[in-house]
């Protein structure tokens, strides 16, 4: 069914600022497919189910909103002082001189650009495929025009269990850049691979990873979104999940005028695991904040386990969004599925909107989920403070602890403490203004 | 050290008062102990003196050497080197013993106009009382109070006394969900503290956490007041008879 006028004529004019990138190779035909879906689909709007709580009109309009580049050069950077591959992109553009050779063992590493010139089957069959697939049954037409129209990205095979993690570092220098990226990651089986990703990337930010992790193959995935107060950022991450395998993905998001990071997994093989978590820091001092997370899973095997762990700390007229569906098919025996969406408002202003949901088709199986929207724990604030710990030195430590549960998925001892280290500085610098 | 006169406090949600003229003085060195029945008012002037919010004072006064504490913040009571051992600890999942402690005593330290201690002094410091206490490394590494047995909670309780090292120290039935060798433990722990410029009130129920913590002034609390004021044999007294007689004497 065609989309009503209002939407195409958004669409295209979305689209008519776009072009598909010269030499697209092999991609040319998922990229004109994708652009056809999305004339199909036509670009969200609020009335759209899955927008209802969230605005894409800024994340839909023909150019990016201006977004100030946020000062953090007396900062110490997000995973500065961990060993990784860096690659580094100003504002959606690939910059060599200042990435590191892409090169590692275990590792196939190309940029998106020379991939498509080569036949790479792999690549070819990931590009636009897992997107499709996570078009149904919820359509999510900013994915497919990112498909349609990334013009730069990076594509990684993982043959073997990489000696150290790939960094993404997203630069952001033009105030009213407007960058849509789309990676490819293959962790073969007995492969290991983490991706880090850092970095507000642009003014307005559109992503697309598509992910296939195959049997007995582990990928883990470490974000910390730009703090840029006006940032935007539209997020996908795809992902097919093999038997034996392991997809794990924590993402942590201080300020952003507009973020929703969106998660569509598909465990295929039997006893795979699926954890995805959130830690939000929200506050609409500077600039407003709205973060929206939107989680489907779909469990097509048996013993299969997933996790959604979503916290998000709220101040200042900030705003919350947790959309998490588990979806267990038929068959899919002996599922076991969590999936906790939280808040802490620090104040009456801000807001927290959570929309669980299951559906579930088979019937030996654990799947459970919980909601909650709270203030600080007085009891445990006044035994801080009885201590001699400052109102807000308290407060901060409440909202770490808060977090935890969240910060505790990351899988890596130094990337967990790197994150949280991070988080203290920045908590640190709010209460100094 | 610590001066209370007239003390009168209601509860801020509803018309119910529950201090009605506490007069109380401890010196510094010494220990002085409050016993009552439930319902006396005990606990309530231990969070009172430290802040508790949900309180409203309606007369009287109480100062720390001389400050005036009902007009200071908890963490300010705290800096000013109040500390009161909680009767129930309250657990605080994710966030950890050490860092809890550490960031207590150096925001303390800092209000003070005090150099902050530094990480390595402040591990050596804390492994050494610790020990003392028979807390083990993987409590101090634990999230506070979480999944400890209630003599742990107590003994953290004390650990963090013998760390940030108040001036008045108030323990609200510390003896309460104790066993003999716990309360043992614990008691040694503030008798280590004794000290001639620190002052101590000990809030029980029963004689027993007396034995361990000998008092030199025992009270006797009943309906928002203090009703008998005597030596340690006050308190042999009440574990003999109970309250009755006392409070038959006095009404």
């Amino acid at each position: 069914m065609a989309a009503p006028a209002v939407k195409q004529d958004a669409t295209e004019a979305r689209i008519a600022g776009l072009a598909m990138p010269d030499g697209a190779g092999w991609a040319q035909d998922a990229r004109k497919a994708a652009l056809a879906r999305v004339r199909e689909m036509g670009l969200p709007t609020r009335r759209d189910e899955y927008w209802r709580y969230t605005d894409p009109a800024s994340l839909v309009q023909a150019s990016a909103p201006r977004a100030a580049i946020f000062d953090d050069r007396d900062e110490p950077p997000v995973f500065g002082d961990i060993d990784k591959l860096n690659i580094v992109f100003v504002d959606g553009v690939f910059d060599a001189d200042r990435s590191d050779p892409l090169d590692m063992a275990g590792l196939e590493i190309e940029r998106l650009s020379d991939a498509t010139a080569t036949d790479i089957h792999w690549a070819k069959d990931l590009y636009g495929v897992r997107e499709t697939a996570g078009q149904d049954p919820v359509a999510r037409p900013l994915a497919a025009l990112n498909t349609a129209f990334a013009s730069d990205g990076i594509v990684i095979r993982a043959t073997g269990k990489a000696e150290k993690p790939v960094c993404f570092i997203y630069l952001h220098r033009d105030e009213t850049s407007d960058a849509i990226l789309h990676h490819l990651v293959k962790v073969e089986p007995e492969a290991e691979l983490t991706i880090l990703e850092v970095g507000p990337a642009a003014a307005r930010f559109n992503k697309c990873m598509e992910i296939d992790v195959a049997d007995t193959g582990a990928f883990h995935h470490v974000r910390a979104q730009g703090r840029d107060h006006e940032r935007r950022a539209a997020t996908h991450m795809f992902a097919r999940v093999g038997a034996e395998s392991l997809y794990k993905s924590f993402t942590l998001t201080a300020n952003g005028v507009m973020t929703r990071n969106e998660h569509v997994i598909e465990i295929v093989g039997d006893n795979a695991s699926a954890h995805v978590a959130g830690a939000a820091l929200g506050d609409g001092r500077n600039a407003s904040f709205h973060h929206d997370d939107t989680v489907f899973i779909t469990h097509d095997a048996l013993n299969g386990e997933s996790r959604q762990v979503y916290k998000k700390v709220l101040r200042n007229g900030a705003e919350g969004v947790f959309q998490g569906k588990i979806l267990v098919k038929e068959g899919a025996q002996k599922t076991d599925g969590y999936q906790i969406s939280q808040s802490l408002l620090l104040d009456d202003d801000s807001s927290f909107q959570a929309k669980p949901e299951l559906e579930i088709y088979a019937d030996d199986v654990a799947c459970s989920h919980g909601s909650t929207t709270g203030a600080i724990d007085e009891t445990a604030l006044f035994y801080l403070r009885s201590r001699g710990v400052p109102t807000d030195i308290a407060t901060d430590l409440l909202v770490i602890a808060f977090l935890a549960e969240a910060i505790d998925e990351i899988e890596s001892e130094a990337l967990r403490e790197d994150i949280i280290a991070r988080l203290m500085h920045w908590l640190e610098r709010r209460r100094q203004g | 050290m610590l001066e209370i006169k007239g003390l009168a406090v209601k509860l801020e949600e509803e018309d119910k008062q529950i201090l009605k003229g506490v007069d109380l003085s401890v010196e510094a060195g010494k220990v002085h102990a409050i016993m009552g029945p439930n319902g006396s008012g005990k606990s309530t002037l231990s969070y009172v003196l430290t802040g508790r919010d949900g309180y409203e004072v309606t007369g009287g006064s109480a100062t720390l050497e001389g400050e005036d504490l009902l007009d200071m913040d908890p963490e300010e009571r705290a800096a000013a080197g109040l500390f009161l051992a909680f009767q129930y600890p309250v657990e605080i999942p994710g966030v950890g013993n050490m860092t809890f402690l550490r960031t207590a005593l150096n925001a303390q330290r800092k209000s003070r106009g005090e150099e902050e201690m530094s990480a390595g002094d402040f591990l050596k410091l804390i492994r050494a009382k610790a020990k003392d206490l028979k807390i083990d490394a993987d409590m101090l590494k634990r999230p506070v109070n979480v999944g400890f047995s209630g003599g742990e909670k107590k003994r953290n309780e004390i650990l963090q006394m013998a760390m940030l090292e108040p001036k008045m120290c108030i323990l609200d039935e510390t003896d309460s969900g104790l066993d003999v060798d716990a309360m043992k433990l614990v008691s040694e722990g503030v008798n280590a503290l004794r000290d001639e410029g620190r002052g101590f009130l000990v809030i029980t129920h029963y004689q027993r956490l007396l034995d361990h913590i000998q008092p030199d002034v025992v009270h006797i609390m009943a309906d928002g007041r203090i009703v008998k004021t005597g030596g340690p044999e006050l308190a042999l007294e009440v574990e003999k008879n109970g309250y009755a007689d006392i409070l038959a004497e006095v009404a």
